[in-house]
């Protein structure tokens, strides 16, 4: 291992910019952007909640998912590695997801939890996503490891579309309690001057978390790989 | 040394089995074990039983009519109870290497997979034929027409739930979890099947239209087609190395 | 240098093992091994513990996918389906059987996957080869350790495969048992199936042997024709080799 390599991994450009950019969106979502007239400030919580959940349930899963079928395919453990940094980095995107929404749920609807759609749908994948770490956890041989979690990360892919359906299903076809629904929801300019670039941060966020997970276990392989090798 | 020359005969005309034959072969051979057993099946009844039993006192009956809490009763005890017989499955292909002994045979990985799904949809049926009698009876249900139904219903559940269960039941054996892990992994796979059949059947019990329950039955059908086809095809994967 | 050719003549060998590697993690269990054993051969497999005897008979058996090398049963890659299987039969330390169920239905159940036609007659033909016909309808269970490992045996031999693979098969076999099996072992060598036979035994190694090798860290360090090597000086030679 080079210097320049030690001092690389030393400090994580990546990384640190991703914390600055959600610290810069924090900073702008709650002095310099204007309160909305219906939900009042409570609507702010949007700019932390939809972008986390986007980056959990597009970026994070989907690159597990693409990650497992393509590990079948090609036995490359960077692919089992790239599958479990970012289901890792996607339940601690999901939990922001799950704290935030009832969080915001509160003041809108007058409960955490009202079971909306949405959110349900978002609890079931934490559910599925632990359960795949969990499992990883539980599985000594690496190979055997990389080859379950694939089978699982597939598994949970073609599951998902049910769990949205059902969940639908259940919610219009049984009158809920009544709640607000702020769906035509008229952003100003100023707040979607801050909603879209928000997206931006939270991605670049996800991309450094990912590269550091990413990191730790390639390192992780490698200590192993020279244990084994004495 | 005639005896030798017999057997020689024997592997002559032999022609492997086919994906289906071999299929059934083994699940015999586990409807074998259980029946010689008897142990998950009996554990499995009785607990889906004393599950019937505690639900009725976990609600108020004032507050809530025995005929709205039947549905949710019955597919929570079927799944349930179908995870303790899905359990087994494959330890009993671990205790001695017998699973070595599977995947040395001339049979396809997808008759292993087809033969243990196959024995366990057998129990998982034979659970839910004690469970929905029972539950119609504590909790004094109209079957009438609707049993043909709700019979059909819930074998469209056991196919899905035993689709998932069977392949997670050969990954959880191989996990330091063992046990511990197979709900995990299988309870929300199991959430889709047991919102569908539960709304289906409270329909069918409260004697509303099949129509109404139409929209609920295409999506039990759909898992049951997405997960057989998809669980057959990567089970292989959870048994080489 | 082992003579690594040792076929019948013009026959395809009943197992052709072709620079065999198989890596756990970084750790090479079998590493390069190459041999070649024909119809009525029989290799006799010594080597200490953790050698890798038991990684290479599970590569040659099918049961794990070599990390790289090919494996070929009677000119058939291994690797390449369920047809590939159907000649090969299996004795490992495990017992490969189910407890609860008796010792002719785990035999049965062993020869309905073979595809055999009358497989309980098959079944019981087995049994009769290892002496343990007469507690044929006893539950696995409660059979003592050497009468499951005979049983055990008649499930490998139930199909007459052409290439046998025994990992320490005489291991809690009693004189009757012991007797049973080389007997079986040399009447299926004899009929022109190939034997391979791992075990720490050398004197009931050789003398079934056509063929032996020593195996550490994953390689043979000693391959020959049994020929006229004697059991005594071999096992001098295995100490002397191992424990350098």
């Amino acid at each position: 291992m080079t210097k320049d390599d030690l001092s690389e991994r030393g400090f994580d450009w990546l990384l640190t910019a991703g914390f600055a950019a959600v610290a810069a969106l924090y900073v702008r979502a709650i002095w310099f952007t204007p309160i909305e007239a219906m939900q009042g400030p409570a609507q702010k919580i949007l700019y932390v909640h939809a972008t986390s959940a986007f980056v959990a349930l597009y970026l994070a899963f989907g690159l597990m998912a693409v990650a497992s079928v393509l590990y079948l395919w090609l036995r490359d453990p960077k692919l089992d590695r790239v599958a479990e940094s970012s289901a890792e980095v996607g339940l601690a995107f999901t939990s922001v997801v799950l704290t935030t929404g009832p969080l915001w749920g509160k003041p809108i609807w007058g409960a955490f939890w009202a079971w909306d759609a949405r959110l349900t749908a978002t609890l079931f994948l934490w559910f599925l996503i632990a359960g795949y770490l969990l499992m990883r956890g539980a599985i000594e041989d690496r190979h055997t490891r990389a080859r379950y979690s694939a089978v699982l990360g597939i598994m949970t892919t073609l599951l998902v579309p049910f769990i949205h359906l059902t969940v639908y299903m259940f919610r219009t076809m049984h009158p809920m309690p009544i709640v607000l629904k702020p769906s035509a929801m008229s952003m100003s300019t100023e707040m979607q001057l801050t909603f879209v670039p928000g997206f931006f941060a939270f991605i670049l966020l996800f991309a450094g978390l990912l590269r550091f997970r990413y990191r730790m276990a390639t390192l992780r392989d490698e200590v192993l790989d020279m244990e084994q090798a004495r | 040394m005639k005896a030798e020359k017999q057997i020689l005969r024997f592997a002559q005309d032999d022609k492997h089995p086919g994906i289906l034959s071999a299929a059934w072969t083994i699940a015999r051979k586990d409807l074998a074990i259980e029946f010689r057993t008897r142990t998950a099946f009996l554990s499995a009844m009785v607990f889906a039983l004393l599950g019937v039993t505690i639900f009725y006192f976990a609600w108020d009956p004032t507050a809530v009519s025995a005929i709205d809490l039947a549905p949710g009763v019955l597919w929570v005890i079927f799944t349930f109870s179908a995870i303790l017989g899905l359990q087994r499955s494959f330890g009993v292909e671990q205790a001695d290497h017998a699973m070595d002994a599977l995947l040395a045979a001339p049979i396809e990985r997808e008759s292993i997979y087809l033969g243990k799904a196959i024995a366990n949809l057998l129990f998982v049926i034979g659970v839910e034929a004690v469970t929905l009698p029972s539950v119609a009876l504590f909790y004094n249900l109209p079957l009438g027409d609707s049993i043909g139904a709700l019979a059909g219903v819930a074998l469209l559940a056991a196919v899905g739930i035993v689709a998932v269960g069977t392949l997670f039941s050969s990954m959880a054996v191989n996990t330091r979890l063992a046990e511990l892990l197979l709900p995990m992994l299988s309870l929300p796979f199991f959430m889709p099947i047991v919102m569908s059949s539960a709304q289906i059947s409270a329909r069918l019990l409260s004697g509303r239209p099949v129509s109404e329950a139409w929209p609920w039955l295409r999506v039990l059908l759909a898992f049951d087609m997405v997960f057989v086809v998809a669980c057959t095809f990567v089970f292989p994967y959870t048994v080489e190395e | 240098m082992p003579d690594a050719t040792l076929a019948h003549d013009g026959q395809t060998p009943a197992i052709h093992a072709e620079a065999l590697v198989r890596a756990f993690g970084n750790r090479a269990a079998v590493d390069g091994v190459s041999c070649t054993i024909g119809a009525g051969e029989c290799l006799a497999l010594f080597g200490p513990n953790g050698a890798g005897k038991t990684t290479l008979m599970r590569l040659v058996a099918g049961l794990l996918a070599p990390t790289s090398g090919t494996c070929r049963v009677n000119g058939i890659p291994i690797r390449s389906g369920a047809h590939a299987r159907a000649q090969v039969g299996i004795v490992s330390h495990a017992s490969m059987l189910y407890s609860a169920l008796s010792a002719r239905e785990n035999v049965e159940f062993a020869a309905r996957l073979y595809g055999m036609r009358d497989a309980r007659a098959a079944a019981l033909e087995a049994l009769d080869i290892m002496r343990v016909r007469d507690r044929a309808d006893t539950p696995v269970r409660s059979l003592s350790r050497g009468l499951q490992q005979r049983v055990s045996i008649a499930r490998a031999i139930v199909h007459s495969p052409r290439v046998l693979l025994c990992d320490e098969p005489y291991t809690g076999l009693d004189e009757v048992g012991s007797m049973a099996l080389t007997q079986a072992l040399e009447e299926r060598r004899a009929s022109g199936a190939a034997l391979m036979l791992v075990t720490h035994n050398i004197g009931e190694g050789l003398a079934l042997a056509t063929h032996a090798a020593i195996m550490q860290r994953g390689t043979f360090v000693r391959y020959e024709r049994r020929g006229g090597v004697d059991a005594g000086a071999y096992a001098s030679a295995y100490r002397a080799l191992v424990a350098g």
